[in-house]
């Protein structure tokens, strides 16, 4: 049936974004294949399930999520996500004056949303990315990237919600001082 | 009213990101921020990282 095939390309065509979304969030390229294509397959033996719907995007991407967080759940398992992995973390004395207060005040990044439009910017913010600790990449990519709400985060990942809220501060303390140091402070 | 240190609020901010703050929360904030510009714009910059994240995997960045 010609329909049904329309609707095989136009799944497949989403393939590299829905490549890119898990493995962002998964670092790492055979999970993520198999989170993909667990998700399309998913996708396709359910194509009735989308009639109707307006967005095919969106729809994979919902399923994809359910998709990840099997693969999320099964390396949490892995030893090198036993707790503590990186819990002995910096909290930032150095940004500090003992008295708590700024001991270098952060720089004004004008109109941050420009750099939204520079492909270079998007490798800086990848980068620095790429250089947070494990389990605090995990907590904050499920936080902004895939958008859960802290409470499921912390319910599959097994952490209290105190936790998670550190993990989230460290997340966006470190990457807003790493791109300062590769981005913005070089504008 | 207890007053926000630079750090506390920092972690506040944070915070506001991820749960609904206490009325409390909220005007100490307001009140450090009055006075302190290092932590509004500090605000500013974790706010701008969730837009980015946010749109990290959208199609038009790896285009142009």
């Amino acid at each position: 049936m010609a329909s049904q095939d329309d609707f095989r390309r136009q799944v497949e065509a989403l393939r590299p974004y829905l490549m890119r979304f898990a493995s962002l969030q998964l670092r790492d390229a055979a999970a993520a294949e198999d989170a993909v294509q667990e998700a399309l397959v998913a996708a396709l033996a359910g194509e009735s399930s989308f009639a109707g719907r307006a967005n095919l995007r969106t729809w994979l991407t919902g399923i994809l999520k359910h998709k990840i967080v099997d693969a999320i759940r099964r390396q949490s398992r892995e030893p090198v996500l036993a707790p503590g992995a990186d819990d002995e973390g910096v909290e930032f004395e150095e940004l500090f004056t003992e008295r708590g207060h700024w001991d270098e005040r952060p720089a004004g990044w004008g109109d941050p949303d420009g750099a939204l439009e520079q492909q270079q910017f998007w490798r800086a913010l990848e980068m620095c990315l790429e250089r947070l600790p494990e389990r605090t990449a995990r907590v904050f990519m499920m936080r902004e990237h895939m958008g859960f709400a802290t409470g499921e985060i912390c319910k599959e990942l097994g952490v209290t919600p105190t936790h998670c809220w550190v993990l989230l501060y460290r997340a966006r303390m470190t990457l807003r001082e790493c791109l300062q140091q590769t981005w913005f402070g070089k504008q | 009213m207890k007053l926000l240190t630079c750090k506390e609020t920092t972690r506040l901010v944070s915070q506001g990101l991820d749960r609904e703050l206490e009325f409390g929360e909220r005007v100490a904030l307001r009140v450090h921020f009055a006075i302190c510009l290092g932590c509004r714009r500090a605000g500013r910059q974790m706010a701008f990282l969730r837009r980015a994240v946010r749109a990290l995997s959208e199609p038009r960045q790896q285009g142009s």
